[in-house]
């Protein structure tokens, strides 16, 4: 590793401690506005949300005769921190590609934002708002870090095939976008990977600009498929304080997450599948408790019976 | 997919049918150039033989040849059915089949079919004219079809894809172990068929069964060098499949021209065998060349399918097949096995290259021919598996004769081509393929 | 030998009308797979309705060369929606295995005996582009040293070369554009182009549609170039040429297939004479080589090349070699 990128990594954990200490001293407003919103919500799977912003009906995926996903009810609170958790094979991946247009329902309904998004292409409904990434990342690789970036940007009249020809009807706005990614990977502390592939990137680097090419499409709900999956500890930590910035400026967050110290930490609300269905809903706390799913796990996640001591 | 979409593919593709239909039922007649030296008059003529639906020789039918108009000559079926009419010169001429004459039950095919307008006859040629003569009723769909000439069809479409059928395997296999498309499978048929040609011919002149199992051998180790000498070193290497594939086409062409320059581009037949007298079984007619080979076929298939399932390495196939990486965790030689695949798929092609050879002729393009329907065979079966491209390959072969009910014969393979660009549309996966995702 | 006889021919080869119209072909295949990811094997099925739209339309219709070149054009944007609707959704490899077929099904379609009428069968069609030879500005022949070309191949050549240079321009405007952005994401990953919004079918069938009408633009041209075309110049093999072309200059490059197709006819022509000169001195024995073979050792070593080219330099002589080591695929 050059040293340039080790004192990127150094800076990165000095900034990762900071955010910490600030999370620890006091609950951000975000997390204060999502506990207050879902306060008098009772823990119980399926319950109706004060402001949902995504309404799952009757979801089931089959695959041969296996059953992935049977969600009877499943409703999303605007603003929040949203975890889906329980073991390997439980449907949370599938049911993330089913919301998401990336695989078909055997039945179901679902709707964002009040709009009935119901068997619509992945590519609506990433335009409608609800934005995703990969489990495996999927950077693109023969593309540099703000050309990734600058992708992602909707509505752009020069990503039409004849307008793509007049340069003046698309320089402006090419430029306002270019403004914003740069803005992004600043943000992503990406900066000098600007005019890089993304193919040399790191496999954290590529989960970070996997997230502010995500956010580039203006999404109103992002849905993030272990994104702390492969990162270092430190990066992870990063990572955490750019998804509850996310939230604090109030957009939604779902994510799907094996590392329960991240999530019980992070989380405003936790959703555990076993065998396809929701078994459970709650607060961490209340998670945390929850006998169904210590079952689920079968106690092999420590953190599910002690709390964490760090 | 947009049912709107469905909808436009669905009448474009009754567009075709319904333009190409009344086309192929009006077709011209064949016209055969003979060169001047075959015949025995170095002036002009026409000649011809009028064959009944079942190909038999009709005799007493009176030929009139007109120009502008005016008699030039005429002439009367022989016992075999053969005619000529010697002509004043070259140039352009009305040939016309007294319908009077025909038995009962036989008419020309197609509406005004016993008048053939513009015959040219050039300089010192015996033109060669075909009058096409059906059952009387005009050939609608599925009705008026002779039962006889079906079950003939459908007993050449069985020969023909069972050929194609133990050639595809290795296709089917290859792809399955090592997700290579293999363009260059197609050159180990034409391998088989040329190694068995220069063994069986001066001045070897080995008897051809043995000849086929040398050339069997010879697709065998060719396949296998490839793959030791070639496609592992490239794997090792972590070459992507698009580089592999761009490749194949790269070793496709250099075999196939590397053949066409010691074999010639001439069409060759084996010395034996090339003549025999079909045996009548009931209402279809097969040599017993071709029944032989259609039933060595059906046994090497057989052979294979037992492989599969009975065997270790048959089972170590399936297992790497299926998963790879899963087949390699528990403690399958990989590498070992791809080799086997190899070896094997290269000797099935050979010796369905010598069964093509056989039945048709040898020339340089023939594994390339053979290639496309391979493809069309493993796709319509389901790509991976090695009974779905037996399957699917049985099903071109039927396809491409039964066609011939309606079409041009030269038009045969453009419809198994067509139908696995339908099987892509409706059912990608193929026949026995599993339902994964493939898009 | 005569080594000088031999490298003005190579030299014609290379800058010749069929140098340009090769590298427009390749061109459109350039969009297809360099900057798209497609793999079609049949764009000589593209050529093939450019080159027999525009003869039909002259020949049966009466209709102006230049509007049988539009004719052709619009060939062949129905043969890409055709062929994409029902292929683009699958993986790539099916699409190569259904272009080569369908170019396959067009050739036996446009030769066979219900279509004579119209396209002439076996023996094709000649003699419709009196309209463009009528318009030649030369009026002699052009001599540099021992090159010589005929006033003919001179303005065959302006139109060939300023045809492809202006596709190549149109070319560079669009994959400098966030269309072209677009498409090289979608030939990176489908699935992230379509998580960020962008329709993948759309642009992979615009994709297909521009490079096939490019290559019916090229396929006019061809049968421009001999006023001559039948069914079977329009073989598989034209592929496996253009796919040389574009890999040898390099993928995904604007000038790869121009600079890939003026090395490559002149490597081939090349070859081609000096084999001829080489047999003629008695240089190769008769016992190896016969001059009809000739036409055979070109198409092996073009398949050698292939090989090699994929293997040994995939990024071809102009492509990004850093770019290529990223390729995953």
């Amino acid at each position: 590793m050059s040293d340039d990128s080790h004192e990127e990594l150094l800076a990165q954990r000095e900034t990762a401690h900071d955010e910490e200490r600030q999370r620890e001293a006091e609950p951000s407003v975000g997390a204060r506005r999502a506990a207050a919103a879902l306060a008098g919500v009772a823990n119980v799977p399926g319950v109706a949300k004060p402001d949902p912003i995504l309404v799952a009906d009757d979801m089931s995926r089959r695959f041969g005769g296996v059953t992935a996903v049977e969600v009877e009810h499943l409703e999303v609170q605007r603003g929040t921190i949203t975890a889906l958790i329980g073991p390997n094979g439980a449907g949370k991946s599938t049911f993330f590609n089913l919301i998401t247009g990336f695989d078909k329902p055997n039945s179901g309904r679902w709707s964002f934002d009040g709009k009935d998004i119901s068997g619509a292409p992945s590519f609506r409904i990433a335009r409608h708002g609800m934005v995703r990434t990969f489990q495996l990342t999927k950077a693109l690789t023969r593309l540099t870090s703000l050309e990734n970036l600058m992708l992602g940007a909707t509505g752009q009249r020069g990503e039409r095939l004849l307008a793509s020809l007049l340069r003046p009807s698309w320089a402006r706005q090419e430029a306002d976008i270019r403004a914003r990614a740069e803005e992004l990977l600043g943000r992503f502390n990406l900066t000098h990977m600007r005019d890089e592939f993304a193919g040399t990137m790191s496999g954290g680097q590529r989960k970070l600009l996997e997230m502010a090419r995500a956010l580039m499409v203006k999404p109103d709900m992002i849905l993030l498929d272990e994104p702390m999956a492969g990162v270092n500890p430190a990066l992870t930590q990063s990572l955490l304080g750019h998804i509850e910035a996310l939230r604090d400026e109030g957009m939604t967050i779902v994510l799907v997450e094996h590392d329960m110290d991240v999530i019980m930490s992070i989380s405003d609300w936790v959703v555990c599948f076993a065998q396809g269905q929701v078994i459970a809903e709650g607060r961490p706390d209340d998670i945390r408790r929850d006998t169904a799913v210590i079952d689920a796990y079968l106690g092999t996640h420590r953190s599910l019976q002690e709390e964490d001591p760090s | 997919m947009t049912a709107r979409l469905w909808a436009a593919i669905a009448a474009v593709l009754l567009g075709m049918l319904v333009l190409a239909a009344p086309a192929g039922a009006t077709q011209h007649p064949a016209r055969l150039a003979v060169p001047a030296g075959a015949s025995e008059e170095a002036a002009e003529s026409v000649q011809g033989t009028v064959r009944d639906p079942d190909r038999e020789p009709l005799e007493g039918i009176t030929i009139t040849v007109t120009q502008d108009g005016e008699e030039v000559g005429s002439a009367v079926t022989d016992a075999e059915g053969a005619w000529a009419v010697p002509l004043p010169g070259p140039g352009s001429y009305t040939v016309t089949l007294d319908v009077a004459g025909l038995p009962e039950g036989v008419a020309p095919r197609a509406e005004g079919g016993e008048v053939l307008d513009d015959v040219t006859v050039r300089p010192g040629a015996s033109q060669g004219v075909i009058f096409q003569l059906g059952t009387g009723e005009v050939e609608e769909g599925g009705a008026g079809i002779p039962v006889a000439r079906v079950l003939q069809l459908v007993v050449d479409g069985i020969k023909f894809g069972a050929i194609i059928a133990i050639t595809a395997v290795g296709l089917s296999l290859v792809f399955g172990t090592t997700k290579l498309i293999n363009f260059a499978h197609g050159e180990f048929v034409t391998i088989g068929a040329v190694t068995a040609y220069f063994l069986s011919t001066a001045p070897g002149n080995l008897p051809i069964v043995l000849a086929a199992v040398l050339a069997m051998a010879v697709g065998g180790a060719v396949a296998g060098g490839v793959e030791v000498g070639l496609w592992r070193p490239l794997r090792r290497r972590g070459a992507g499949l698009i580089q592999m594939f761009i490749v194949a086409i790269g070793l496709s062409l250099l075999l196939r021209h590397l053949v066409l320059i010691v074999f010639g581009s001439r069409r060759q037949q084996y010395d034996e065998y090339s003549l025999q007298t079909a045996w009548t079984l009931g209402p279809v007619r097969i040599t017993p060349r071709d029944l032989v080979i259609t039933v060595l076929a059906f046994a090497i298939m057989i052979a294979v399918a037992v492989m599969l399932q009975r065997t270790r390495i048959g089972t170590a196939m399936r297992a790497v097949n299926d998963n790879k990486d899963l087949a390699e965790a528990s403690g399958i030689d990989v590498q070992r096995v791809i080799l086997v695949v190899w070896v094997l798929g290269g000797a099935l092609a050979a010796i369905g290259g010598v069964f093509f050879g056989l039945t048709q002729a040898i020339y340089s393009e023939m594994g390339f021919e053979l290639l496309l329907l391979m493809f069309a065979g493993v796709i319509l079966g389901g790509l991976g598996s090695a009974y779905g491209a037996m399957l699917g390959s049985l099903v071109i072969g039927l396809v491409s004769q039964l066609s011939t009910l309606w079409f041009p014969a030269s038009l045969a393979y453009m419809w198994a081509l067509l139908v696995m660009i339908i099987v892509l549309l409706v059912r990608p996966q193929g026949l026995l393929g599993r339902r994964e995702r493939v898009g | 030998m005569d080594v000088l006889a031999v490298l003005s021919v190579a030299i014609r080869g290379a800058l010749g009308p069929e140098a340009a119209i090769y590298a427009l072909a390749a061109i459109g295949l350039n969009i297809h797979f360099g900057y798209t990811g497609l793999l079609n094997f049949g764009q000589v099925g593209f050529m093939l309705v450019g080159a027999y739209g525009t003869a039909i339309s002259v020949l049966s219709f009466d209709a102006p060369l230049w509007v049988g070149v539009i004719v052709g054009m619009a060939c062949a944007v129905v043969l890409a929606l055709i062929l994409g609707i029902p292929t683009l959704r699958l993986r790539g490899d099916y699409l190569a295995i259904a272009t080569i077929a369908a170019a396959e099904v067009l050739r036996y379609v446009y030769r066979s005996s219900f279509a004579e009428p119209v396209t002439g069968g076996v023996f094709g069609l000649v003699q419709f582009a009196d309209g463009l030879y009528a318009l030649n500005p030369f009026s002699g022949p052009l001599e540099l040293g021992p090159l010589r070309f005929s006033d003919r191949a001179l303005w065959l050549m302006t139109v060939a070369w300023g045809t492809t240079f202006l596709a190549a321009a149109l070319v560079w405007l669009l994959v400098h554009s966030p269309w072209g952005r677009v498409l090289r994401a979608v030939r990176e990953d489908e699935d992230a182009a379509r998580s960020l919004g962008k329709n993948v079918f759309a642009y992979k069938m615009q994709a297909l549609v521009l490079g096939g009408v490019l290559g019916a633009l090229a396929g006019s041209l061809l049968a421009i170039n001999s006023q001559a075309i039948t069914p079977d110049a329009f073989i598989p093999i034209i592929t496996f040429y253009l796919w040389t072309i574009m890999i040898l200059g390099g993928a995904s490059r604007v000038l790869g297939p121009i600079l890939g197709s003026i090395v490559f006819w002149f490597l081939l022509t090349f070859l081609d004479a000096f084999l001829r000169s080489a047999m003629s001195a008695g240089w190769i024995p008769g016992t190896l080589l016969v001059p009809s073979d000739i036409g055979a050792v070109r198409f092996a070593a073009v398949g050698l090349g292939l090989m090699l080219l994929m293997m040994f330099r995939p990024a071809g002589l102009i492509g990004n070699q850093k770019e290529l080591r990223l390729d995953v695929r």
